[in-house]
């Protein structure tokens, strides 16, 4: 087992250096030059030419790419162009932002989703099951922001009032309440679609009803021997809306004007900002590959066949 | 139960109640079970009692009812069924009157279960130990205490009651063991009663010998009732003290077994025990002698996987016309050599030369003439047929590639049909519109459509019902009289003993035994052989009127020496 994680984790890296470059070479085809965006119109020609000297847009494509990936590497991910600062130090604090953002709404979403999903399973074809089924459905159909923008307008100020729906600098914990339950809206229905469709075909296992003839109360059946049978398939699909989260997060905090990577994002593109961008690109994508990793890891763990093989 | 010395679960918990001294355990009073919606009745009336310390035989084919009523023996009903009338008595209790609650409190304890296939019912990501211990759900035993019954238990059904086995995954078991972990975790709450669900179907006859024996070692020692049901009326009639036949939701017949066996009332369990294969060690007709050359020549074949060695060594001929079975239990690689003719495995080195040609080891390098005349049928008939095509289309699909556009697909396909005796009308219908026999015959059609002159059979009738078996087999041999030279892949020895002409035995890869059918049933020579003769459960068929020793209804047939020619 030691030995698959140790593959997955090789064509992780792999993968994160495939996007580095599909980054750095969607950068390089921006129209615009760096040098011009920074000085603005009013720069002299020797002060352009002395700034692309010092940012080496002169060296060929390949030795660019090159020295911003040693850099990378290092930790140094550049100096930002708008702002002068680097890049890192930019970072810290938005990104920290929009981790605890993901972080919260996932914790949000992921339980509540699996146990719904459950529930339905358990309960398939009845009351519950259907509307749970109705609403995922009509959830999922409907645009992240679309969803946020009808919660503001219900729960915000215009509505029952009772969340802020713009966040702000010295606002409390509440401000966090409508981003959050925005994304997790966003996430969870995949999630209870899949828990309740795995749920429902370990339900008919010859296992569970075993564990039934067992006389085993109904709580465990369903906890300790449909649901550790089901992780595999839906940890995947976990994975896949959590990796989602990384990118989703960008229109909700635009939305609710949160200070995190996504606003930042809009902000570097719109300032041609290049290292600012390459390295939010990279670090979005980063989160996807580790999340899937993390999901494949806990797919292998949760089937004895892979755990027990290989020790 | 009280009545067991060593008995580890608490005097007096609520179970207990039943009186040790009524010989009755299991009474079912006119039950009756409907599937919702239609109300169609799946039990109607049924009435049976077992005793202490018996078995009873519970037979009928599928489709009969005989799984619904072991289930509702523990009051569990699939979706959508329901009890509509009759009580089922465990001991003093009236389960169909109980509450959930009542019923979770019995299951285990007063009624357990034995499941079908152990490989689906043991819960894959759970411990043996674990599996084992929450069987014995009694919340006034200590942990110490439930830990000794599990290795009692285990050592019962002799399987290794260390920790190490504990703590094993079902997958790192044999078939035969997952059995026996199934058997200890029915046994270890000491049930009154116990419901076996075909426990040994999907067992090699040797392994099965072994269970059946554990299984009626610890009924007699536990003094427990037991309801075995199965379609195989050998086994009940080895196993059983008293039988009950149903069919088609009713109880047509239910006796003492002896009395069953031998003066069997209703006419289907005449059907039933006529359909039973029995195993003929003598009497066997010398098949004739075949001059020149083979049709097919397999010679110093082995084959493999990666680098696990599968066989070694083969030798074996068929002649034209003639029916060769490869007889071996499951992981004697006689599926590998099957499949290695038929051109769907590659990794085979040696001699595989058919009609005169060398054939290739991929049925892509094959011309398609040889891949015409080399036809294959698949063991279960619910997976080789594609549900969205109807019958005309998978019947025509081959023959399209392998002969060519032809000029009457109509004929085509009735005659194909005609040849596994089913109605063209047949063509138009879906593989979900036909039962398991009449599947496996869409498979044969199509098989033969092509004209073939050498049929693969991987163990075609081992999904299917004994009286169905009969008729496929009955098929096969009317085939063979066409002059179609068979290769019978099959586990079970007493078919083979009714329809091969010469017997290849297989074991672990190697070819142990090589002869004419009258040869080697009548005169084994290898131990294995032996063994495997010796562990086939088998009885007289004695009642007036049977036909002397045989299932099949071929003698009748007039099956003579020339039948090949």
């Amino acid at each position: 087992m030691t030995r698959l994680i140790a593959v997955r984790l090789f064509f992780g890296a792999l993968t994160l250096w495939a996007v580095s470059l599909v980054v750095f070479a969607a950068t390089q085809a921006l129209p615009g030059d760096a040098a011009q965006l920074i000085l603005g119109r009013d720069a002299t020609p020797e002060r352009l030419e002395a700034l692309r000297d010092q940012l080496n847009l002169h060296e060929p494509v390949a030795v660019q790419y090159m020295q911003w990936l040693q850099g990378v590497v290092q930790g140094d991910l550049g100096t930002s162009f708008s702002n002068r600062r680097p890049v890192a130090e930019f970072l810290a604090s938005p990104v920290q932002s929009s981790l605890t953002l993901m972080g919260l709404s996932a914790l949000v979403a992921t339980p509540i989703a699996l146990f719904v999903g459950a529930f339905s399973a358990l309960r398939r074809d009845r009351g519950f099951d259907h509307s749970a089924s109705m609403g995922t459905l009509v959830v999922a159909s409907i645009p992240e922001f679309v969803v946020g923008i009808l919660l503001i307008l219900l729960l915000g100020p215009g509505g029952l009032d009772l969340f802020p729906s713009v966040y702000a600098r010295e606002g409390g914990p509440e401000q966090w309440v409508l981003p959050v339950l925005t994304l997790a809206l966003a996430v969870a229905p995949p999630i209870v679609r899949m828990m309740r469709a795995t749920m429902i075909e370990v339900l008919e296992s010859e296992f569970v009803q075993q564990a039934r003839l067992k006389g085993l109360a109904e709580r465990r059946v369903l906890w300790r021997h449909a649901a550790p049978n089901a992780i595999g398939p839906v940890a995947q699909v976990v994975a896949l809306q959590l990796a989602w989260l990384a990118g989703g997060v960008v229109a909700i905090e635009f939305l609710f004007n949160f200070p995190g990577v996504g606003k930042v994002l809009m902000d570097a593109i719109e300032n041609r900002d290049v290292p600012l961008v390459q390295a939010v690109v990279l670090l979005i994508a980063g989160i996807y590959i580790l999340v899937n990793l993390v999901a494949d890891v806990i797919g292998l763990a949760a089937n004895p066949k892979v755990r027990v093989a290989n020790r | 139960m009280t009545e067991q010395p060593e008995n580890t679960r608490a005097e007096g918990s609520t179970a207990d109640s039943r009186p040790s001294t009524e010989g009755t355990v299991l009474s079912v009073d006119g039950l009756t079970v409907i599937g919702r919606p239609s109300d169609v009745e799946i039990i109607s009336d049924v009435s049976v009692s077992v005793n202490r310390g018996e078995i009873l035989g519970l037979v009928g084919e599928s489709g009969s009812g005989k799984t619904t009523l072991g289930l509702t023996l523990l009051r569990h009903l699939k979706r959508a069924t329901e009890i509509v009338g009759g009580r089922v008595w465990v001991g003093r209790q009236d389960l169909a009157s109980l509450s959930e609650r009542q019923v979770r409190e019995l299951r285990g304890r007063a009624v357990a279960y034995i499941p079908q296939s152990p490989a689906s019912a043991l819960n894959p990501a759970l411990r043996l130990g674990d599996q084992l211990s929450e069987a014995l759900h009694d919340p006034t035993l200590t942990r110490s205490e439930i830990a000794d019954r599990v290795r009692e238990v285990l050592r019962e059904v002799a399987l290794p009651d260390d920790h190490a086995f504990l703590r094993r995954y079902p997958h790192q078991l044999s078939g035969g063991q997952q059995q026996r972990v199934a058997i200890a975790m029915a046994f270890v709450g000491r049930p009154d009663l116990i419901v076996l669900d075909e426990p040994t179907t999907g067992l090699d006859v040797t392994t099965q010998a072994h269970v059946l024996e554990t299984i009626r070692s610890m009924t007699r020692e536990y003094g427990t009732a037991g309801v075995y049901i199965s379609h195989d009326m050998a086994v009940v009639a080895d196993l059983a003290d008293d039988i009950a036949v149903m069919y088609r939701g009713e109880l047509v017949e239910h006796g003492r077994a002896d009395a069953v066996l031998s003066d069997p009332q209703h006419e289907y369990t005449r059907r039933l025990l006529m359909a039973v294969p029995l195993l003929r060690t003598s009497g066997h007709e010398e098949p004739p002698a075949r001059d020149g050359e083979p049709l097919l020549r397999i010679s110093g074949l082995s084959a493999g996987y990666g680098r696990t060695q599968v066989l070694e060594g083969i030798d074996l001929s068929v002649s034209p016309g003639e029916c060769v079975a490869l007889l071996g239990e499951s992981g004697s690689g006689k599926t590998t050599l099957s499949r290695s003719v038929a051109g769907l495995h590659h990794q085979f080195a040696g001699g595989l030369v058919f009609d005169g040609q060398a054939l290739a080891t991929s049925s892509y390098r094959r011309t398609a003439e040889q891949r015409r005349r080399i036809q294959y049928v698949f063991q279960n008939p619910y997976e080789a047929l594609n549900p969205r095509k109807r019958v005309r289309d998978q019947i025509l699909g081959p023959y399209r590639h392998l002969v060519g556009r032809p000029d009457h697909p109509d004929l085509v396909v009735a005659q194909a049909l005609e040849r596994a005796t089913l109605p063209a009308s047949y063509g138009e219908r879906f593989p979900e519109q036909l039962s398991g026999g009449e599947r496996q015959r869409v498979c044969i059609a199509r098989a033969v459509a092509t004209r073939p002159d050498l049929l693969v059979c991987d163990e075609i009738t081992s999904a299917l019902d004994v009286s169905v078996q009969a008729e496929i087999v009955k098929l096969l041999r009317s085939l063979q009289d066409d002059g179609m030279a068979l290769l019978f892949v099959t586990h079970n020895i007493a078919l083979v003993s009714n329809i091969a002409d010469r017997v290849a035995i297989l074991n672990q890869g190697e070819i142990v035994e090589y002869g004419t059918v009258g040869q080697v049933m009548s005169a084994p020579e290898h131990e294995y052989t032996r063994a495997l003769i010796a562990d086939t459960p088998d009885f007289e068929l004695s009642f007036p009127g049977a036909p002397e020793r045989l299932g099949l209804g071929l003698e009748q047939e007039g099956r003579g020496v020339d039948s090949g020619a």
